[in-house]
């Protein structure tokens, strides 16, 4: 295969705007692009369906409300009335996510969640901020966390380690997680489009059909894994709260 | 792959990654959220008050039921007084009207009986006169000799009594 032709090409950053502010590179990208787009989208998505703000809702606005809702029920049932504060940021994370996976689902666009850099700096953001709430609502308590409680103390040594690491690679499994999921499925979305190529008019419409079907498959886990993102976030404020 | 080759390029995505992130967080959290939230509680709030609404004008309906309930026993009780007054006030009429009736027949009876009583004694005294004169007469032609009117009379009223 070329080198511009690789099911991974896709996920090259390209730099449109070089900018080199203090000899770092901040420059302007195919990334940079989309995720301004997703803020854009998503703002135009909630503020125009919500201009009107009818008592009796339109269609858009219905859909805005049922975004609203079905996050506000996710936060509610996972983390309680403590978690009213961090809806706004637990909203965010879901429409920021979502979007950019649907704006990947747009052929020849380019999806920012493939890339382990942007995820990892989500779930680590994520991550410090838990910890930080737990530290300051819980103080030196907080350490109770990596010792869960009517375990006996003989069993300490073993299982405080096992917390420590699972409590650790928190941010690792939430951040690959999503980028695993968009890396994949994009390859091999890639990786079918060349078969249809390359089998040509005759036998090239099974993987065609196959695409369309992983197309479907695709947007699908897109919402799923924007949803697992915000409710895995609800989950460990829910410990960083509440602790066990 | 691009992910884990292209280390230049990481401060890039960061920097911009947090800065559209933290303006959609921005916009979320100052404009977004407190507009629908505000939408969301303004309907919940018209959707009480309507219901409020609707379970004070329940509780009008029912009071006036009970008041319309209430007229109409009153009116009911009223009608059966008035019924039973009536009934009272008819039959008392009747029995005036039937107690003047039987006044005026008795009277009329009375009076007939007294009537038939003098007719009764005419009768009798011309009977009495009639038989003296016959018995005078009879007597005349068998003895040739007419009793007295004293005897006559005597006489006819004995067998009279007789045959009463």
């Amino acid at each position: 295969m070329a080198a511009g032709q690789s099911p991974l090409a896709q996920f090259e950053i390209k730099t449109l705007v070089p900018m080199y502010p203090a000899g770092i590179d901040v420059s302007f990208t195919n990334s940079s692009t989309f995720m301004v787009l997703t803020v854009i989208t998503v703002s135009a998505f909630l503020l125009l369906g919500m201009r009107k703000s009818q008592l009796v809702p339109g269609r858009w606005q219905s859909m805005v409300e049922l975004s609203y809702v079905f996050i506000a029920n996710l936060v509610r049932d996972t983390v309680g009335p403590d978690g009213r504060p961090y809806f706004p940021f637990i909203f965010t994370i879901f429409m920021f996510v979502l979007f950019g996976n649907m704006w990947g689902m747009i052929p020849y666009s380019f999806t920012f969640t493939s890339h382990i850099v942007v995820t990892f700096a989500m779930a680590l953001v994520i991550f410090f901020g838990v910890t930080l709430i737990a530290i300051m609502r819980h103080k030196l308590h907080f350490f109770s966390f990596f010792m869960p409680p009517g375990v006996p103390m003989y069993m300490a040594p073993l299982l405080i380690p096992i917390e420590i690491i699972s409590y650790l690679s928190r941010p690792i499994s939430l951040s690959v997680r999503l980028f695993a999921n968009m890396l994949a499925g994009h390859t091999l979305l890639k990786v079918f489009a060349g078969f249809v190529i390359s089998l040509g008019i005759v036998a090239g419409w099974l993987p065609l059909a196959f695409i369309v079907a992983l197309t479907g498959l695709e947007i699908v886990i897109a919402f799923l894994q924007a949803f697992v993102f915000a409710i895995l976030t609800c989950l460990y404020l829910n410990d960083a709260l509440h602790l066990h | 792959m691009p992910q884990l080759e292209q280390f230049s390029t990481f401060p890039s995505q960061i920097f911009w990654l947090a800065i559209s992130f933290t303006a959609l967080f921005v916009i979320m959290w100052r404009v977004a959220v407190p507009k629908i939230s505000d939408t969301l509680e303004a309907r919940q709030n018209r959707i009480d008050d309507n219901l409020e609404r609707a379970a004070e004008i329940k509780r009008e309906a029912e009071a006036a039921i009970i008041v319309y309930e209430q007229s109409l026993a009153e009116a009911r009780t009223e009608a059966s007084t008035i019924i039973s007054n009536a009934t009272a006030a008819m039959a008392e009429t009747a029995a005036s009207r039937e107690a003047e009736l039987n006044d005026q027949l008795n009277a009329q009876i009375a009076k007939s009986e007294v009537t038939i009583a003098a007719a009764i004694s005419a009768a009798e005294d011309s009977i009495r006169t009639i038989a003296t004169a016959v018995s005078q007469e009879a007597t005349k032609r068998l003895i040739g000799e007419s009793p007295s009117d004293n005897d006559a009379v005597t006489a006819v009223d004995s067998v009279i009594k007789a045959k009463s």
